[in-house]
């Protein structure tokens, strides 16, 4: 990762931090048990702020973000800035698949996805010819109001000689023309948000801290079935679309791996964060698992260590039916973050696999007590970490946005006591 | 899981058309099902009350086959589909008076709390207690604790399911039904709760009667409550 701390001191925590995650991806023995942060309004509860402003002021974002770093110590940090001061870019684009505070919630209610079919089971075909021209003509258009105008975006593919001279004559249409004004204003402000976030995280790097992830990204199927086709549509896809899917996923596989590996790169961090949403035992049987699910997103965790990169699936919900499944991976390349599925019974099947990260309850830090996170983290170093589970100790999903400060004192506070 | 009324497949005999339809149903053969649901329908002019009577049946099959494991959320959903397809082909020939005769087992009211816009578990609770023989009177996402007691006021419900996916849910619900407590209502009622988050620990937490993971136990957790009262 290069040097980073702002002083000596700093950078050698740095160092030892990150070699602590490293140690564990690698599956060897770290001098203790890694402890992670992720939060966003979470982080508003503990600044005194409420969701709308962490959502929009810059400022006492990146300023409370820093002092929970600062206070919990954390030996891997989420990009903190970047996972919630996402108002204005919303706003900005007109953003529609998401409400957000003051924006369609409350002001202290969390930002949510809209589930919608945002692709109409007949526009399979039209992905699949020209999956650019769609995204231009047709999708962007659906989940951005500053698009609207690209329906009239020229078709590009097809293309030659004086039809290309002439077919330019598209860019003096008025809807493109405005919508193209419309994008390269969005764009200022996608670009000050990216440089702010940035800043953050090479801040709170200096500060000796490494990110936990520096990208995140997500399955082909999970892609489709939640921001294209829609929960249910993705599901009746599954009986009435089998082959379009089939081929819609791999074509997602493809584009996606490019995409993840550029914004990973970029970053400077090999970790990639992957958010999984459909692998959850209750979602799909295991037959329907390894035929449309796991295939495509093994081959992209494949790609991923062929770059030298550190897939970070986080296994949402309850995944214990898919554990021999996902072990089917090269052993020390992964963290393997597992929100329900029980980690003692994770770490007997992947523990010579992969490092795991998680997963104390959402139940437990919001309503439960410190002494009660306590005894959760204990019996996670007893029954994963001192058996040779190489735990990166977390919340299950980020800290909840309501959780008590105390809990996640007690939570950090007992990966020291118990985990060496 | 039993048939749970009208003609069950163990009080009418079936002709082999018949079978065959459940059959269909029930192992997911949307076009064959609805093209054999249209003949009977339209050509043959079956009883159309006799038709959903057959969707009924395959359903217990559907729930069950989900139950055992073998079937999972996308089955819920295909068969939630079918089954609205031949509704929107029979209901329009049943006789009003044949309809009104159906006794439901009980009435259930369901909603997502404040705060929470998330309604697929929801749409599947809602779905899977119609086809059970439940009259479910569904009130959206984000439904206010005022709402909630309106609709029990008017519906008089026998259970109150309240949804929630976000943590945030956790406080909705208890505070939902610290108010069925406060109007004097809770008595009244059975409450359950589901959601990805949900678990003993929040179920405690709220003063729920129980919780349930799956549209299944939400069924099971119905019909436990009604047989017992």
């Amino acid at each position: 990762m290069g040097d980073s701390g702002e002083t000596a001191q700093a950078q050698a925590l740095y160092d030892a931090r990150w070699r602590r995650i490293m140690d564990c991806v690698a599956l060897r023995q770290p001098d203790r048990m890694p402890v992670v942060m992720y939060a966003t309004f979470w982080l508003a509860k503990y600044g005194g702020i409420t969701f709308k402003e962490a959502m929009y002021d810059y400022d006492k974002v990146a300023e409370i973000a820093e002092r929970a770093v600062l206070e919990f110590e954390p030996d891997g940090v989420s990009p903190l800035f970047g996972a919630t001061a996402l108002g204005r870019i919303l706003e900005a684009l007109d953003y529609k698949q998401l409400q957000w505070p003051g924006h369609g919630v409350e002001d202290d209610q969390p930002y949510q996805y809209l589930d919608r079919e945002y692709m109409k089971p007949e526009e399979y075909t039209a992905l699949l010819r020209d999956p650019t021209g769609f995204y231009l003509n047709t999708y962007l258009p659906r989940i951005f109001g500053v698009f609207e105008g690209f329906e009239n975006f020229p078709v590009l593919p097809g293309m030659f000689y004086f039809r290309a001279v002439t077919g330019m004559r598209a860019f003096a249409n008025p809807d493109l023309r405005k919508a193209l004004r419309r994008v390269l204003d969005a764009a200022d402000e996608v670009d000050a948000y990216a440089r702010r976030a940035g800043e953050w995280n090479k801040r709170i790097n200096g500060l000796g801290y490494p990110l936990i992830n520096g990208s995140n990204s997500g399955a082909p199927y999970d892609v489709l079935a939640d921001y294209f086709r829609g929960a249910t549509g993705m599901m009746k896809d599954l009986f009435r679309n089998k082959d379009k899917l089939h081929e819609a996923i791999e074509m997602m596989r493809i584009n996606l791996t490019r995409m993840t590996i550029a914004n990973a790169r970029a970053s400077g961090n090999p970790i990639v964060m992957l958010p999984i949403h459909w692998a959850p035992d209750a979602f799909m049987s295991p037959k329907q698992f390894e035929e449309f699910w796991w295939p495509s997103f093994r081959q992209m965790m494949l790609d991923l260590i062929e770059a030298d990169l550190i897939p970070m699936p986080l296994w949402e919900a309850d995944c214990t039916k898919r554990l021999e499944t996902i072990a089917d991976i090269p052993a020390g390349k992964c963290i393997y973050w597992f929100e329900r599925t029980d980690m003692v019974r994770a770490f007997e099947v992947l523990g010579d696999v992969v490092a795991l990260r998680g997963n104390l309850s959402p139940s437990l830090m919001t309503t439960g007590q410190p002494e009660e996170v306590d005894a959760a983290v204990r019996h996670l170093v007893d029954n994963v970490w001192n058996k040779g589970g190489k735990l990166i100790l977390d919340t299950a999903f980020g800290i909840p946005d309501e959780t008590p400060v105390e809990n996640v004192r007690a939570m950090f506070t007992a990966a020291r006591k118990y985990g060496g | 899981m039993t048939s749970t009324q009208g003609t069950g497949p163990a009080s009418v005999s079936m002709t082999e058309e018949e079978r065959r339809l459940v059959d269909l149903l029930a192992s997911m053969e949307e076009d064959e099902a609805l093209a054999l649901a249209n003949k009977m329908l339209l050509q043959d002019h079956a009883n159309p009350m006799r038709v959903l009577d057959l969707c009924r049946m395959a359903m217990d099959m559907v729930g069950k086959r989900f139950e055992e494991g073998e079937y999972f959320l996308p089955e819920l959903v295909l068969a939630g589909e079918m089954l609205d397809q031949v509704s929107a082909v029979a209901k329009p020939l049943i006789d009003q008076k044949d309809e009104g005769a159906r006794r439901k087992l009980g009435k259930v009211l369901i909603g997502t709390v404040h705060g929470d816009l998330h309604d697929i578990g929801k749409n599947i609770v809602t779905f899977m207690l119609d086809i059970n023989g439940f009259e479910v009177k569904d009130i959206g996402v984000d439904v206010p604790v005022r709402t909630f007691i309106e609709e029990i006021n008017s519906f008089q419900p026998d259970v109150v399911g309240l949804s929630g996916f976000l943590t945030l849910a956790f406080d909705s619900m208890k505070e939902t039904i610290s108010a069925f407590e406060k109007e004097g209502v809770r008595g009244q009622f059975k409450v359950m709760i589901g959601g990805g988050q949900i678990d003993e620990t929040v179920r405690a937490y709220t003063g729920a009667d129980a919780f349930g993971v799956n549209a299944v136990e939400a069924v099971n957790l119905c019909r436990k409550w009604l047989e017992a009262a």
